[in-house]
């Protein structure tokens, strides 16, 4: 039988606010334990909760990004359950009414397995705010347990969508967007390692063609990609396995272990909670009118697909050069910076996506981190283009300019590689180069193309590369001409 | 001095006839003296309360002292107070010392005032008679053999007993109210979200309310410039301009100053289970009330015999949540011994609490059950709507509602402790007003036979509009004008 897996994600954000969700302690994360926890984190008897501006803001911004439903009022409701690390017995998040409705984000799938990249647009069911829980630090003092509150606070939008996807390489596509977008509009610092995007991935499969959902289980707490996707594979594929040997499956939460590659359902116990949710008598609904989102769109960066259709626009850039020039906030920003510092679209767009990235890729470095500032970058193309180095020598400046030997021009005069774009010096040469040769020129008359190549090579050698390429072949056509 | 209004306190204090640390040295020894018996302070610091008597003593002398420089109070011991035990009546809480300060007592530090000491209550505010304290009960002063009332038992029994000048309680279902019926004296429940609820041990969040308990209501008046007012930590705080409570308290002179005034008595406070002596002191006191130009019109609260049941779906849904940070983890009681953390927190929590509060948390977490909520209480809240309704219909046709506090006199230790329905309806005539988040008052009106040959208070209780407390405080302050219930002590006090 030929199977579908049908795959759903939530996605835990971590919103970038200075402060807690609920109080005014800091949410900088890595400090010493419960050095951020003040009355309200660590729940001391008769501390309040005051929701923080700044969190709305954020899952507004969100909702605007993905053309979602914002509600005009939504309600903070408490989650019960007792765990060390959650002060309160209760988690204070939205339960029955959500900050954001029904909403969409359209990704890219790469070229695979499956055959040709494509488009799909996935839809998100909702997102709410909620407040982080603590941590439990096992083995710090020698059988014990210890609490850490820090995190016990720290503002979550929980994304959900519907069950939309069906590959590993949709699910990862999708939050790989989604982490770029949260990052885009500047809510999330994105960081996976800290924890700030975490995913739990549901997943079920059915016979392909049937409409009737499998029963799910659910992935908890990815926080690679790569394991993402390596979970979703294992998961699917036991699944089929189960139901193809006769088995059921039964609805559970799972976890992925990255040593050995395989899911492991959690303790049934886990399951049996009742939450005993109901709306938390110490906040006010959240009111969000028209105008807080008119106030709020006008702080909103202009939107991937947005940017991306201006740049093909007004830079005559293709789609798929747009496209990866939009696909992080930071590519983005750095070639419009370069552009805005008088370099030519095209090149500077061949530039982002070729040398600079790759030498980024090899240092495993962010762009943000470039060792090439925008300014230089454009400085070194505004150089090509007025023939002052040619691309060959470019390429040794970029070099130069990584490794912080100085600004463009002061590379260029050290090493020497300005371009020689007299006339009559590049013709001295030439007559050189063909006085030394008549072999090749011979070659060249009696019809083969590759010999004037060859005499173009000679003549850069000739010039220790500085000749401008361009008036070389020029002159050299018109001298055999 | 003990007898005398916190008005008259403050002149005394300003025109140096006395210090404040000779009336708190005063108020000290009475407890001294009283406490043991009555045990109505669970918590003492007299180095504190001397330390702050001395600097508003500084700042009389200064000349910046405010109404309530100098003057000592007693403090539930609901308030976190920085640096004082803050126990909430609990064994959970037995050892914990506040690190910071409630928003009622940092207001008081702020106008100069001198804390007592923290005052006994029943456990996390849950009782009528301060029966379920940890820290045991507390004697009425009318009659030792009596409860005082709860569940803020042990500020009613301070006041009534002269032990401090005034005290701070808190009202969830008629925790200030009925305790001032109880013991004779003047307590008012505001305006659901006028006093910050921060730094107040959460009972249930969406009932419970400080307010002044206080011999009278130019006192209370007071005492409410103090502590109402706009505070940012608590979301539900309601940011209005600040007023003063006193202003029309002059006013309330001549022969008929309430003339106009629509007091309106709703029958369903003057039917079945209400005690016949107590019947005819309100009675009176609403004919007190017609000459003093009030007129009597009838309304009806239909909704009023629900809100009972409401009370209890609603009050203990809230508190089992509430109470779920007391897990032994950071702070508080933690069981000596377990097995592993879910022992350690089942353990912890069963010695912990006592058998009021566990029963809440048992009948809050059964009504917050997947399968219970929607009949249980989804229910309790439309109800409670509808509870609230009937106020706005009433208030359309009268200013201020009038009728009995408590069903009853206070009754004896032990009488209703192992029947908690009879000892729930204790509070039949205040919780719709805690429902509805209206202002309630009550006011002593006389004294009523007891079984055994004694007299005992009975309170009067008004029911105002939101944000009525000035009025109502005039209506209660002509009264006393014309009358001197509210002056009353017990003999065997004086």
């Amino acid at each position: 039988m030929e199977w579908e897996v049908v795959i759903g994600l939530e996605t835990h954000t971590q919103l970038k606010t200075n402060t807690k969700i609920f109080s005014g302690a800091s949410t900088t994360y890595g400090a010493e334990p419960n050095t951020q926890a003040c009355e309200v984190s660590i729940a001391l008897p008769g501390v309040l909760p005051v929701l923080n501006k700044e969190a709305v803001e954020c899952a507004i911004k969100f909702g605007l990004a993905v053309d979602a439903d914002i509600a005009p009022r939504s309600v903070f409701a408490r989650k019960n359950y007792f765990y060390p690390d959650l002060p309160k017995g209760y988690q204070i998040s939205q339960y029955e009414l959500p900050v954001v409705g029904k909403g969409k984000l359209t990704i890219q799938v790469p070229a695979g397995k499956h055959g040709e990249a494509y488009e799909k647009t996935i839809h998100i069911t909702r997102a709410h705010l909620e407040e982080d829980a603590g941590k439990s630090v096992h083995g710090a003092v020698e059988g014990m347990s210890g609490i850490d509150l820090n995190r016990a606070g720290t503002p979550l939008l929980e994304i959900v969508t519907e069950p939309d996807m069906r590959s590993a390489a949709e699910a990862v596509a999708y939050a790989k967007k989604l982490h770029e977008l949260v990052q885009w509009i500047g809510i999330c610092d994105g960081n996976m390692q800290e924890g700030s995007f975490r995913c739990d991935v549901n997943v079920s499969v059915r016979p392909k063609g049937t409409e009737k959902l499998g029963t799910r289980r659910e992935i908890k707490n990815l926080n690679s990609f790569k394991f993402m996707q390596q979970a979703i594979e294992y998961e699917t594929q036991w699944q089929i396995d189960t139901l193809e040997d006769g088995g059921i499956i039964q609805q559970a939460t799972v976890l992925f272990n990255p040593d050995t590659g395989e899911t492991r359902a959690m303790r049934s116990k886990e399951e049996a909670n009742d939450y005993r949710y109901f709306p938390d008598p110490d906040l006010l609904p959240l009111v969000v009118s028209d105008e807080d989102k008119a106030r709020v769109r006008t702080h909103m960066p202009e939107l991937p697909e947005a940017m991306k259709a201006r740049f093909e626009a007004a830079h005559g850039l293709s789609s798929y050069d747009a496209a990866t020039l939009t696909a992080s906030r930071g590519t983005a920003d750095y070639f419009t910076a370069v552009v805005q510092a008088g370099a030519e679209a095209k090149p500077a767009a061949n530039w982002v996506m070729g040398a600079l990235s790759a030498k980024l890729n090899a240092e495993e470095k962010v762009i943000a981190d470039s060792p090439v500032s925008a300014a230089q970058l454009a400085q070194l193309l505004k150089r090509i283009q007025d023939n002052t180095i040619s691309n060959n020598a470019a390429k040794q400046v970029f070099e130069a300019l990584w490794a912080g030997e100085g600004d463009v021009d002061t590379i260029i005069a050290v090493k020497g590689l300005k371009q020689e774009s007299d006339a009559g010096a590049i013709e001295a040469i030439i007559d050189e180069v063909l006085n030394a040769n008549p072999a090749m020129v011979e070659e060249f008359k009696a019809g083969k193309e590759k010999a004037f190549n060859a005499l173009v090579g000679q003549a850069m050698k000739a010039s220790k590369g500085k000749a401008n390429p361009a008036q070389v072949n020029e002159i050299l056509k018109k001298k055999l001409g | 001095m003990i007898n005398s209004s916190l008005k008259t306190l403050s002149q005394m204090l300003a025109s140096k006839q006395i210090s404040s640390v000779e009336l708190t040295q005063t108020f000290l020894t009475r407890i001294q003296q009283h406490n043991p018996a009555i045990n109505a302070y669970i918590a003492l610091d007299t180095d504190k309360t001397l330390a702050q008597a001395r600097a508003a003593d500084a700042r009389i002398a200064a000349g910046n002292a405010e109404a309530l420089t100098g003057i000592p109070f007693a403090q539930k011991d609901i308030f976190c107070a920085k640096g004082w035990k803050t126990t909430c009546g609990s064994k959970m809480l037995a050892n914990f010392v506040a690190p910071y300060d409630a928003h009622v007592i940092s207001q008081f530090d702020a106008a100069g005032a001198v804390n007592l000491g923290k005052t006994n209550m029943d456990e996390f505010a849950m009782g009528s008679s301060n029966e379920t304290s940890y820290f045991g009960g507390v004697k009425n002063p009318w009659d030792f053999d009596r409860v005082p009332g709860g569940s803020s038992g042990g500020s009613a029994a301070a006041v009534a007993a002269r032990l401090c000048a005034a005290a701070t309680g808190t009202d969830t279902g008629g925790s200030i109210r009925q305790p001032a019926s109880l013991c004779g004296f003047t307590g008012l429940k505001p305006t659901y979200g006028l006093v910050s609820r921060y730094g107040m041990i959460a009972f249930a969040s969406s009932l419970d309310q400080a307010g002044p308990m206080a011999k009278s209501a130019e006192d209370c008046a007071l005492m409410m410039n103090v502590m109402a007012g706009f505070d940012e930590r608590d979301s539900t705080s309601l940011n209005r301009p600040k007023e003063d409570y006193t202003r029309g308290l002059a006013n309330m002179v001549g022969a008929q100053p309430l003339e106009g005034l629509r007091v309106g008595l709703p029958k369903e406070y003057f039917a079945d289970g209400l005690d016949a002596d107590v019947a005819k002191v309100v009675q009176a006191a609403i004919a007190e009330y017609r000459k003093l130009g009030a007129e009597i019109v009838d309304i009806s609260l239909p909704n009023s015999q629900l809100s009972i049941p409401v009370y209890y779906v609603l009050a203990p849904a809230e508190a089992s949540s509430n109470l779920s940070r007391y897990d032994g983890v950071r702070y508080g009681h933690r069981a000596a011994e377990y097995d592993d953390l879910l022992d350690m927190y089942m353990k912890s929590r069963a010695e912990g609490f006592g058998a009021e509060v566990k029963r809440r948390i048992l009948i809050g977490t059964y009504v917050l059950s997947a399968g219970y909520y929607d009949a249980y209480y989804l229910k309790a809240q439309q109800i409670r709507r509808l509870i609230a309704q009937d106020f706005t219909e009433a208030f359309k046709q009268c200013d201020v509602i009038m009728g009995p506090t408590a069903p009853s006199t206070a009754f004896k230790a032990g009488e209703k402790a192992d029947d908690p329905v009879a000892m729930y309806l204790q509070d039949v005539y205040t919780i719709a007003t805690n429902l509805a988040g209206l202002p309630g008052m009550s006011i002593p009106a006389g004294f009523a036979p007891s079984t055994d040959g004694k007299a005992l208070p009975v309170g009067l209780q008004l029911v105002g509009n939101y944000f009525d407390e000035a009025r109502m405080l005039d209506v209660a302050h002509a009264y006393q004008q014309v009358t001197d219930w509210h002056l009353q002590m017990p003999e065997s006090l004086k």
